[in-house]
């Protein structure tokens, strides 16, 4: 079905003005999908309507906060005590936040698993590589706002990372910081980006999925749609199946913002930010656990007694190329297949992956005491073995399960209901 | 080969996987173990019980107060104690706030409005340490939501003073408390049995005050639970019916495809 | 959903049922919709707060016959006028027919020689002249407001300029024989 259907006089006179009846008709209509698809992979739309979630609270949050040191505290309660249904707003930004980054990650692994980072879609990964580190920047800035001990401390403690660059480390920090400690000119930077970072993250968004119209949908087969009757339109097949997905999501994320509303957050966030007085266990936010893991997982590296690499250095590198990895993984991986489905050893390795990626959180969550060191460097060791060497020898050494013939054969020749 | 490289991995993640089961309860010793009590306040259908804020409202004014600010509350917010517009008024008049400049560029003090802050008992910090050996008594606006478990928490720690279990003698200025990190708190026990007399008849026993103030104070830091609770009813209720609707729709459109 | 209606399906009895359970989520679903919206609406109104400071108390006594004060109310200045008798006398004598808004001086105060009126003119929210001495009042003897040449009698109506309306009494209460509550 095309727009030309669509008879309406004015609908015709601005399509042909302004395409866009047109281009939505193409895009989230027509577009075709393959049929195959499971409930893995509604979390891209329930992500987008996340961020959108996110865009309005937090546009109305900002409506009344206050980015100065000596009110920002105390202004995010009058939104809790005074403002009409200020709570609501606050606690759908905060769980909102959490929501995102759970929905991300598993988005992110059912890429992993079903290996649609590979070609043709190394871009539309790369993009969404970039849009999880922005999202990691906004939260993380987010995270500093109500001015809590966490949030100036976990601040401090981020910023500071800074400052193992050699040379120009602490012309960094206090680049960053707009003087010598977190202060007031901190927080407004820090207020201003986290207003623009989410407009950013939209675009990127929208690159990601021009992207993915432009090379379609990989499927939990790994193979390509070949004709019509591998693939369905997206309406009303998946609108169908995603509107199903987000009442299941929207109860989820509901029950938390009414009934477990600090269920994701540290007690510690609220105490105003003392910066004379450090709370006794420092962590960040539950989804930045495994990368404060790797941060904190390398001894200083010695060569003949002297320091090469000083561990907060090695720990910062090691911190951000736990992220800059992803980008290279379509080249890492270089089997010709796609799904875990027919990767009987990639499948294992993936779940042992996914089991170390919960491990390293668990260790972030714990003080850098003892048996936690020696897991966060086990942890750290296998996170990057595996995408350095694992990936590569199993992509060279593994003999794949035969491919089905099309889509369409595997779905309709007796495995019936499978993505339903 | 690829067999064994498989083994060796697996081995290994049990092996992690089995030593996080040892080490488990090892970090957890660090916090004492705090009871878990029973709060009107508790499930999807909490809600505070009136009478235990209005008693606990009376241990904070008469007990806490003389110490602790509650500098987040509005003597206006009373009014969800049940408390009438003429009572707030009198509550409120009982402090009194610097306002100004007047006409002459002068600051005065006047009555404190029910539109006012609640008046902490120091100016400021250095003053509040000055006046306590040092050690700085909380705002209590915050402390359910600041601390871990915190209405389980602030009951242990009301209830759980004594003498140190080994018999040894604590520094000077601080006090043995079983529920409290470390144990040394610098706040003497605050509640001894009629440290207040109820006005309405209930025995002063120290759990009782202990529990009356925890229920005051888990609503000073969330005013909203109420509300949220019964908003929240309405919206996971009306999603339920949404999502039903949703999956019906969902099979019936993929039925064709079947 | 129009669509789904024109796609092929199967026997006409399924499809009407089919229609009526897209028709019904469709409906369910708006609901929620434009319910959810009123959190974020109603966040943008006045705050609790706000409201709360939304009355004034104001004493009266040391005021003296002739004087006037001004007084903040809600963000906005309210004129308090002790009126002499002589201005008493002259806003009442008035012949109502040429007034522009025409309303009886009595029922713009409670007690005669106090005059309340939200310091705001009406015509585009200048504040009037006249609350001290030696400012212009206008050949009425009220207020003359500087933006456009609007001017008030002594009971703050409109009687000369631009101004559609006269000076707005907010609502207002003697708590005591000397002390008002606006609001």
């Amino acid at each position: 079905m095309s727009s030309s259907d669509n008879t309406h006089p004015l609908v015709k006179w601005i399509d042909e003005r302004l395409p866009v009846f047109t281009f939505l008709n193409h895009e989230l209509r027509d577009y075709p999908t393959p049929r195959n698809l499971n409930y893995w992979w509604s979390f891209g739309s329930i992500a987008g309507i996340v961020l959108v979630i996110m865009i309005l609270t937090g546009v109305m949050l900002a409506m009344q906060y206050t980015a100065h040191v000596d009110y920002a505290f105390d202004s995010v309660e009058r939104i809790m005590r005074d403002v009409n249904y200020g709570w609501l707003l606050r606690y759908l930004h905060v769980n909102g936040g959490s929501m995102f980054f759970i929905v991300i990650y598993i988005h992110l692994f059912r890429g992993l698993y079903f290996g649609s980072y590979k070609s043709p879609r190394e871009i539309l990964w790369g993009l969404g590589v970039i849009i999880f580190l922005l999202m990691m920047a906004t939260a993380f800035m987010g995270y500093v706002l109500p001015w809590g001990q966490m949030s100036f401390w976990g601040a401090t403690v981020i910023t500071n990372l800074f400052s193992a660059i050699p040379l120009v480390g602490d012309s960094i920090v206090s680049w960053l910081w707009g003087g010598y400690s977190i202060d007031n000119p901190t927080l407004q930077r820090f207020y201003a980006l986290h207003y623009l970072f989410p407009f950013l993250i939209f675009a990127v968004v929208f690159l990601h999925l021009v992207a993915l119209h432009v090379s379609k949908s990989n499927n939990p087969l790994g193979i390509e749609a070949e004709g019509p009757q591998d693939s369905i339109p997206f309406h009303p097949y998946y609108t169908a199946k995603d509107f199903f997905g987000f009442g299941v999501f929207f109860l989820v994320f509901m029950g938390f913002v009414f009934y477990a509303p600090d269920f994701f957050g540290e007690p510690d966030n609220y105490i105003p930010a003392n910066p004379l007085a450090t709370p006794p266990h420092i962590v960040p936010e539950w989804y930045f656990l495994p990368f404060y893991a790797i941060l904190r997982a390398v001894p200083d590296i010695e060569v003949f007694g002297y320091i090469l690499i000083t561990a907060k250095l090695a720990g910062v590198i090691l911190m951000f190329g736990s992220i800059l990895i992803l980008f290279f993984l379509p080249w890492l991986d270089f089997s010709k297949v796609r799904s875990a489905r027919f990767r009987p050893i990639f499948k294992q390795f993936f779940w042992i992956f996914f089991v170390d990626c919960l491990v390293l959180g668990w260790v972030g969550a714990n003080p850098p005491e003892g048996f936690f060191v020696v897991l966060g460097r086990i942890g750290t060791a296998f996170y990057f073995a595996y995408f350095i060497i694992i990936i590569p020898l199993i992509a060279y050494f593994e003999k794949p399960r035969p491919l089905p013939e099309s889509i369409s054969a595997a779905v309709l020749g007796g495995k019936k209901g499978e993505d339903s | 080969m690829r067999g064994s490289l498989t083994l060796v991995l697996t081995l290994t993640c049990g092996l992690m996987a089995g030593l996080s089961l040892l080490a488990a309860p090892a970090a957890a010793a660090e916090m004492p173990e705090i009871e878990s009590r029973s709060w009107s306040f508790d499930g999807i259908f909490g809600h505070f019980d009136r009478a235990a804020q209005q008693r606990g409202y009376q241990v904070y004014n008469e007990v806490c107060s003389g110490c602790h600010g509650l500098r987040l509350l509005t003597y206006r917010n009373l009014a969800a104690l049940g408390y009438g517009e003429d009572d707030i008024k009198a509550f409120a008049a009982e402090y009194e706030v610097t306002d100004g400049p007047d006409d002459e560029g002068e600051m005065y003090q006047r009555e404190a409005l029910p539109s006012d802050h609640f008046v902490s008992p120091f100016a400021n910090t250095q003053a509040a340490r000055a006046a306590n050996n040092g050690a700085l008594p909380p705002d209590l606006s915050l402390m359910v939501k600041a601390r871990k478990n915190g209405a389980n928490y602030l009951y242990a720690l009301l209830t759980g003073y004594g003498d140190a279990p080994d018999g040894g003698e604590l520094p000077d200025g601080l006090y043995y408390n079983a529920a409290f990190p470390g144990h040394q708190i610098a706040m003497s026990a605050p509640l001894d049995d009629d440290a207040v007399e109820y006005t309405d008849g209930t025995p002063a026993t120290v759990d009782q005050m202990a529990s009356d103030v925890t229920t005051f104070l888990a609503w000073a830091a969330s005013p909203e639970m109420e509300e949220r609770k019964r908003l929240g009813l309405k919206v996971m209720l009306f999603l339920l019916v949404l999502t039903a609707l949703l999956a019906a729709v969902k099979r019936k459109v993929w039925s064709r495809l079947h | 959903m129009t669509a789904k209606a024109q796609d092929t399906g199967a026997a006409g009895d399924d499809e009407t049922r089919r229609d009526f359970l897209l028709l019904t989520t469709g409906v369910v679903g708006a609901a929620g919709a434009a319910l959810s919206a009123w959190p974020f609406i109603d966040s943008m109104n006045p705050a609790a707060d706000v409201l709360a400071l939304s009355t004034t108390e104001v004493d009266l006594s040391p005021v003296e016959a002739g004087q006037s004060i001004t007084v903040v109310w809600r963000g906005k200045p309210v004129f308090i006028r002790h009126r002499s008798e002589q201005e008493i006398t002259a806003a009442r004598a008035v012949d109502l027919s040429t007034l522009r808004d025409p309303v009886p001086d009595e029922d713009r105060e409670i007690k005669p020689q106090w005059l309340v009126v939200v310091g705001i003119c009406p015509h585009l929210g200048c504040i009037p002249l006249g609350q001290k001495p030696g400012q212009p009042r206008g050949e009425w003897g009220g207020w003359f407001c500087p933006c456009h040449g609007s001017q008030f009698d002594t009971s703050g109506r409109i009687r000369k300029g631009p101004s559609p309306t006269n000076l707005v009494v907010p609502p207002y209460q003697f708590t005591e024989d000397t002390s008002i509550r606006i609001g």
